[in-house]
């Protein structure tokens, strides 16, 4: 279910290059799980703009958002306390229900309420993000180790200035692999490359599409399924429109209705 | 504005309807279908309708114009689709919809779930002989109101020309649908042409019940940095507010051109849209663009209609339809 509600920006700051944080206040009940967006309205601008959730309580939504075009740009100016008319609740998020996901492995929710092979291995998720990709993953990963899963993130950005999130996703207890372009932290390189020396059951990915795919046919490569966030230039947000479909197995499909998160088996890459 | 008077508004009450009571009438008549009022979302803009169910009760609105149909299953353009511009939008959809077997079977049964009222089908194709298979589908349907005829796509059949683009295809198209089908058949004309008038007057010659314009302005945004054009296709539909006096205009002219009713597109959102479009010619309106930026668009439209008629001394609606024109 989605709803126009009005927010009140609590505050704005920015965290990398071109990078910010946005903390909103107010209804926060339409979202459901980790994975969907807000679409904003923005004064003078005719569109709205589709910005993921990174993470949201009882009172307040967090986004992170990139500041590269006329709409995040003037975002990045407003100040605690200014307003926001935005469409919440949009789209289908990241399920996290292993015993759906991973069912022809027979992967099922032990006593403990832990998502376990037969044999009993836990199983291992790998969370993976590049660049404003990232934000939607946070409260994913919350989620997962909430749920006792074994989760590993591996987070790519292009050069040391444009990193963020690492502390917040360490914070949460799960290993955190930082990969960047120029190797001037972590694994130089792609999260492909962190990826290759990695053991994961099922994945969770978020970024640009060469990044997605690169992820997608690594993975598929080794029989490994994930879920994959996608990323468009949208009309409405909410199905109306078709402006932002895509090609996939099942036929096309409305990245804002239908994704933005899609199977790794149904998706055309 | 009362509760009740809201409430009445979206019903058509028929207590407070009755003459002399001074009460706002919404309701106008396309032939012989008598709607609440005349706001209906346009063709592409509303998908089925029900994604729109989840913000408000959609029976409040006049009727739902269908996403656009054709006989075979359309994926549409290559993503960018979409473009903004000041005050509009462009787009690239290309048609996608799920084949007119699969609009019938599913997406109405669907829609019937939460709509109940007649609806407008929109019927797209590449030949004469595609238009008629769709629309004579839709024609077996019971509650469907109402054949859009869109001819502002290419002709395929007939050498690349638009069938909306000339008159003697355009009456081509309707004469054989009209043939073929008891429903009434409105021809959504395409806004590039230079003689909009004579367009709609071959369709009414050639038996069209009424008229549907504008469909989108071709337009084109081109990214700065990299010089391309934004969408897929380079040229692509305009719509939004922007093009309100366009469409306005286009009403207008068909109005004297035609005695059958005129349903008038083009940037409306707002009541005094509505009024203002009403008044060049149009029996009823569609909204477009506005239900993508804001989905309760129709809804703020039908709400605030019958104070705006109360602020300016308007009973009924239909009272109003061409009233800019002299003599009127």
């Amino acid at each position: 279910m989605y709803k126009k509600n009005v927010y009140t920006v609590r505050n704005n700051k920015r965290i990398a290059e071109d990078v910010y944080r946005m903390i909103l206040l107010g209804d926060t009940s339409y979202l459901t799980e980790p994975g969907q967006f807000i679409n904003i309205a923005l004064s003078g601008l005719y569109l709205r703009r589709p910005i993921s959730v990174c993470d949201w309580d009882q009172e307040s939504i967090t986004i992170i958002y990139k500041a590269v075009g006329t709409g995040t740009r003037q975002m990045a100016q407003m100040k605690g306390g200014e307003q926001l008319d935005v469409l919440t609740g949009l789209g289908n998020g990241f399920s996290t229900d292993f015993s759906v996901l991973l069912k022809n492995k027979d992967v099922l929710k032990n006593a403990d309420g832990h998502y376990v092979f037969p044999d009993g291995r836990p199983v291992r998720a790998a969370v993976i993000g590049g660049g404003v990709g990232v934000p939607p993953l946070y409260a994913l990963t919350k989620k997962l180790k909430k749920e006792g899963a074994d989760v590993v993130c591996v987070l790519g950005f292009n050069e040391e200035n444009q990193i963020f999130g690492y502390k917040d996703f360490s914070d949460l207890g799960a290993p955190v692999c930082i990969t960047t372009v120029d190797g001037s932290v972590g694994l130089k390189g792609f999260v492909t490359d962190a990826l290759k020396n990695m053991d994961y059951d099922f994945y969770f990915a978020c970024g640009p599409e060469p990044m997605l795919r690169a992820v997608w046919k690594l993975s598929k490569e080794r029989g490994t399924e994930g879920l994959l966030s996608f990323e468009a230039r949208m009309g409405c947000g909410f199905g109306a429109c078709m402006g932002c479909s895509c090609e996939t197995i099942a036929g096309a499909k409305r990245i804002c209705v239908d994704g933005p998160v899609m199977k790794s088996a149904e998706v055309i890459l | 504005m009362s509760e009740q008077m809201k409430q009445n508004a979206v019903n058509g009450n028929a207590a407070d309807r009755t003459a002399g009571n001074g009460y706002p009438d919404l309701r106008v008549r396309l032939g012989d279908w008598e709607l609440d009022n005349p706001v209906i979302p346009a063709s592409g803009t509303y998908g089925f309708g029900y994604e729109f169910a989840q913000f408000y009760d959609i029976n409040m609105l006049g009727s739902i114009a269908l996403k656009g149909t054709t006989k075979d299953p359309r994926y549409g353009n290559p993503l960018p689709r979409i473009a903004e511009c000041k005050e509009g939008i462009i787009n690239a959809i290309g048609l996608q919809n799920p084949g007119v077997d699969k609009v019938i079977g599913e997406e109405l049964p669907r829609l019937r779930t939460v709509f109940h009222k007649k609806t407008v089908a929109n019927i797209s194709g590449f030949s004469i002989d595609d238009y008629v298979y769709t629309a004579s589908r839709f024609d077996a349907v019971e509650d469907v109101g109402i054949l859009e005829i869109n001819i502002s796509c290419p002709n395929v059949h007939g050498g690349g020309m638009a069938f909306g683009q000339c008159a003697e295809a355009a009456a081509e198209v309707c004469a054989a649908v009209k043939a073929a089908c008891k429903k009434p058949v409105y021809m959504k004309l395409s806004p590039n042409v230079t003689d909009i008038a004579g367009i709609a007057k071959a369709c009414e010659d050639a038996g069209a019940d009424g008229i549907v314009l504008i469909n989108t302005l071709l337009g084109m945004r081109i990214e700065p940095r990299t010089g391309k054009p934004i969408v897929s296709t380079g040229a692509a539909g305009f719509s939004g507010p922007a093009v309100k006096p366009v469409a306005v205009r286009m009403v207008y002219q068909v109005y004297e051109a035609v005695t059958c009713p005129v349903i008038g597109v083009g940037g409306i959102e707002s009541a005094d849209d509505v009024i203002e479009m009403m008044s060049a010619g149009a029996t009823a309106v569609e909204v477009g663009a506005a239900n993508l930026i804001d989905p309760y668009a129709c809804k703020n439209i039908i709400e605030a209609l019958p104070v705006k008629m109360q602020e300016y001394g308007i009973k009924a609606l239909s009272d109003i339809i061409g009233r800019a024109h002299a003599g009127r």
